[in-house]
């Protein structure tokens, strides 16, 4: 008979942290505005994030991110914990959760908590526990931090609609980008559910925003937003799809971030689902079209013209090499959402472009004074100063841009 | 030998001290060349003259609000130049006064640049401070405290952050400059002390502990972690001892996780899969016929499926005589997965409520169940559904008409007449006639209430809502007629 002894609290924070990171989220940005200066509380937000320290992975540990339990009844493919996997089993009593939280907090640590759980008994089950914890932490220990939760598709929208209330932001996980794969590789997760989740929160979102006829806020709900999370690159779905995927959802529920996560290894993998290195560099190129679709008015078909991004430049030099016809732009004539096309210049150079040359003209050293890339920028730019003559069109263009080929390895 | 008048500035409240110094020296007309400022006696100097500055004069100077933004951020730089510079840019704003609108300016430049350093600095100061308990954990106060070494002088500047945020604990931070000391909810400062002895904390193991969990081995980037995190403030932050064996051992880890067989699953796992499905809240709405909705969302004739959020079924008594239906659910339809809550169907409330029909007494549907929309930027726009798609679900227009059995049906726009007659042609001229429909029940025709709304015309809007109303009002003393006979 296996025989073990329950995990410590160490042990347990281990196995549940461990079992966490595949969550790509760690942002605590864009809350409601609060702090504890009536001194009855602990915490405050004042809309920006911070990043409290940073993992040799490159990640920022801003919230404790931990699940309450890792043992789950679902079976999906691509995760530690589902079901049919060896990984050890451990579950957090909510007290463990509250006190690590407020610990954590108290030494400066993190900026709140990242809640998610595997699914135990019944996801209406799991969420009241979830909910249960968020409320604690509000409700007993007046904590005014941050608090994500991940909420878990299938639950009671009551539930959801009581998240809201203690939660800053709300996710739910789209997992996979296609309803197939999602059939394939997580077959008790249904697509539907995922959606009208998504749809609750939105409308939770809305009614909150709605001011009664006397003018009193209604309670505020997770006024941070939702985010979603999907994995890239355990099924054969390619940028075009993932791109039109995220604006769907964009649009359809007004999430503030699609989260890509590249899969990435996992302990006692699935003989179904093949381990690989995981496509870092292919999760960059898709946050860099992610974020061209939703601040320079980039649509997903531009981007990904020939269905996946070019993995040796960004999306949006790639999508100027190719429509080259439309450089070089005049940067003192070029309306707005042309110059926001120009490679090499960010949404705030635009700005300050735009600002400049209504009192005066502008030289190439300006621009450089302004924060724009010109090693980028100049192919497809022409100045007073500045004219790039026959490199716009020149054949080798993109060969000045592209690294070196090199054999791409993980270390 | 001219004296130069020089200024020194206090190590604490340095921000309005120099903003008083700099409004005294410009109201007595002193060039930035003529004067030396100093953050306390220590600061280096070029000019080591002891000139006291002018009294400050009474007197509205007018500065730009981003001036006084970047001096507040700028006079915590460590460069002993930062208060001259600051001042020969006030000084220009005199006569200059476009200057802080110019992005590119060279003095200003350089002014953002120590900005952005003090700011920087800022945020790691609030991120990397690491407190330990230093008081007795039961008190009713606990206490705190931290060492840290700032690059700038930002330990005043940033007090208020952990004021506002560590209101209910006392806690100490120690700077080699200046101590912050929040006691009672009162923060005051002292001089700079040396590093302080700290207790041991057990919740450092725990941090620790998480650190290292929290790691993903399979995808190391130190380049970006040592971006965010340089090591020069490694020293004060305790999590960094773990990152040397995070690092050596990543890629054994990562190899073994690969190399590893996969293996048998645990023997609880075929205990749980042959448990009965956890039970899962219905998705249907409060509408009537839910028992149509799971089938209606399970439907996957047209491709329509695929990207909205749910089916959005008729809604009503099902004994209703009267029927009315629409084209498609609409934004709001399609996420609250009820018929007609969105602009158009408030509108078309109203317009019920104006011709005296009740709402609660009406099957309200749509010839299409799903959502059909493009997106433009960040929204959904409405597409009109083609003729495959009306076709594909009219089936369940079908269902919904041979469950409630309605004596009269209401095709509202061309999709509507489509679904129900066959044909969607030249709707204005049919408008306000009657035709025969499916099951021989008769059909009244008009328009969709979202024509109204996109009418951009007052004067149109008006008159076609008018004949809108005139249509409903026909429509209901048809079926009145209907009902009588």
């Amino acid at each position: 008979m296996n025989v073990m002894s329950a995990p410590n609290l160490q042990e347990k924070l281990a196995i549940l942290s461990d079992a966490a990171r595949y969550d790509a989220s760690c942002a605590s940005s864009g809350t409601s505005r609060r702090d504890s200066r009536d001194g009855k509380g602990l915490g405050s937000t004042d809309g920006n994030g911070i990043c409290h320290s940073f993992t040799p992975d490159g990640r920022c540990v801003s919230l404790l991110k931990i699940l309450m339990t890792n043992f789950c009844i679902f079976d999906c493919a691509y995760c530690v914990n589902r079901v049919s996997s060896n990984v050890q089993r451990a579950r957090f009593t909510p007290e463990e959760v509250v006190t690590l939280t407020l610990e954590f907090y108290r030494r400066n640590y993190i900026e709140g908590l990242f809640l998610s759980s595997g699914i135990i008994r019944s996801p209406d089950d799991t969420m009241r526990d979830m909910v249960r914890i968020v409320r604690t932490l509000r409700e007993e220990h007046d904590f005014r931090g941050y608090i994500h939760l991940k909420t878990i598709p299938g639950a009671d929208p009551a539930l959801v609609a009581e998240a809201g209330l203690y939660a800053d932001r709300l996710s739910v996980n789209i997992e996979l980008p296609t309803e197939q794969s999602l059939a394939d590789f997580a077959p008790e997760k249904k697509p539907a559910e995922i959606r009208k989740h998504m749809a609750d929160i939105r409308l939770g979102r809305e009614a909150a925003s709605d001011r009664s006829l006397q003018g009193t806020a209604a309670p505020r709900f997770a006024p941070a937003g939702q985010s979603t999370q999907m994995i890239v690159g355990a099924d054969a779905t390619n940028d075009a799809t993932i791109l039109q995927q995220s604006a769907r959802l964009y649009g359809s529920y007004g999430l503030k971030r699609v989260y890509y996560s590249a899969f990435s290894p996992i302990p006692d993998s699935t003989a179904k689902l093949p381990l690989v290195t995981p496509p870092l560099l292919r999760e960059h190129r898709l946050y860099q079209a992610d974020w061209l679709m939703r601040f320079y008015e980039f649509s997903p078909d531009e981007i990904a013209q020939d269905g996946n991004l070019d993995l040796q430049i960004d999306p949006k030099l790639a999508w100027a090499l190719r429509n080259r016809q439309h450089f070089p732009v005049d940067v003192q004539r070029a309306p707005r959402e042309m110059l926001l096309r120009v490679p090499g210049f960010g949404t705030r150079t635009v700005d300050r472009v735009l600002q400049t040359r209504r009192h005066r003209g502008l030289r190439y050293d300006d621009l450089l004074r302004m924060g724009a890339s010109l090693k980028k920028a100049r192919p497809f730019i022409t100045l007073p100063d500045w004219s790039p003559g026959a490199l716009t069109d020149s054949a080798d263009l993109r060969a000045r841009f592209a690294p070196e080929p090199e054999q791409l390895s993980l270390f | 030998m001219n004296l130069m008048p020089h200024v020194t500035l206090p190590k604490v409240g340095t921000a309005e001290a120099w903003r008083e110094a700099a409004r005294a020296c410009l109201s007595a007309r002193i060039p930035p060349e003529a004067i030396t400022w100093s953050r306390g006696p220590g600061e280096a100097v070029l000019w080591a003259e002891d000139e006291p500055p002018p009294a400050p004069k009474v007197g509205a100077i007018r500065v730009p609000e981003n001036f006084v933004h970047l001096a507040a951020q700028v006079v915590w730089h460590k460069d002993p130049e930062r208060f001259a510079r600051l001042y020969a840019v006030l000084w220009r704003l005199r006569t200059e006064s476009g200057l802080m609108q110019d992005p590119a300016d060279k003095d200003l430049t350089a002014l953002r640049q120590m900005e952005r350093a003090v700011h920087r600095d800022l945020h790691k100061l609030k991120a990397f401070v690491r407190f330990r308990e230093i008081g007795d954990r039961t008190a009713p106060r606990r206490r705190f405290a931290a060492w840290f070494e700032p690059a700038h002088f930002t330990l005043e500047p940033a007090a208020p952050f952990f004021a506002r945020r560590f209101a209910d604990m006392d806690w100490l931070i120690a700077t080699p400059d200046l101590v912050a000391r929040f006691e009672d909810g009162v923060t005051t400062f002292e001089e700079g002390a040396e590093k302080p002895d700290l207790p041991d904390d057990a919740a450092e193991d725990l941090w620790l502990t998480y650190f290292r969990n929290i790691f993903n081995p399979a995808r190391v980037k130190t380049a970006r972690m040592l971006a965010e995190m340089p090591k020069r403030y490694w020293k004060n932050l305790p999590e960094t001892a773990a990152i040397p064996d995070l690092l050596a051992n990543a890629e054994t880890r990562v190899r073994a996780m690969a190399e590893a067989a996969p293996t048998r699953a645990p023997f609880y796992a075929k205990a749980i899969a042959a448990r009965p499905a956890p039970p899962r809240t219905p998705l249907a709405a409060p509408g009537l016929i839910s028992a149509l909705k799971e089938e209606e969302d399970a439907c996957t004739r047209c491709p329509l499926h695929a990207h909205a959020t749910q089916a959005v079924p008729g809604e009503g008594p099902l004994d209703a005589a009267l029927m009315m239906v629409g084209e498609q659910p609409g934004d709001q339809e399609d996420l609250a997965g009820r018929p007609f809550v969105g602009p158009a169907g408030q509108l078309f409330d109203q317009i019920l409520r104006d011709t005296g029909i009740d709402r609660s007494k009406v099957f309200l549907t749509n010839a299409v169940k799903h959502f059909k929309y493009t997106i433009k930027g960040v929204r959904r726009i409405h597409q009109s559904p083609n003729g495959g798609e009306i076709s594909a679900c009219k089936w369940w227009l079908q269902q919904e008409v041979s469950l409630v059995r309605p004596k009269l049906l209401v095709a509202l726009g061309a999709s509507a007449a489509e679904s129900l007659t066959g044909s969607r042609d030249g709707i204005l001229k049919r408008r306000g006639t009657v035709e025969s429909g499916p099951d021989g029940i008769p059909v009244f025709l008009t328009v969709h209430p979202s024509f109204l709304l996109r009418l951009p015309d007052p004067v149109a809007k008006e008159l076609e809502t008018e004949k809108f109303r005139q249509d409903l009002t026909a429509a209901r003393e048809h079926l009145d007629k209907l009902m009588a006979a």
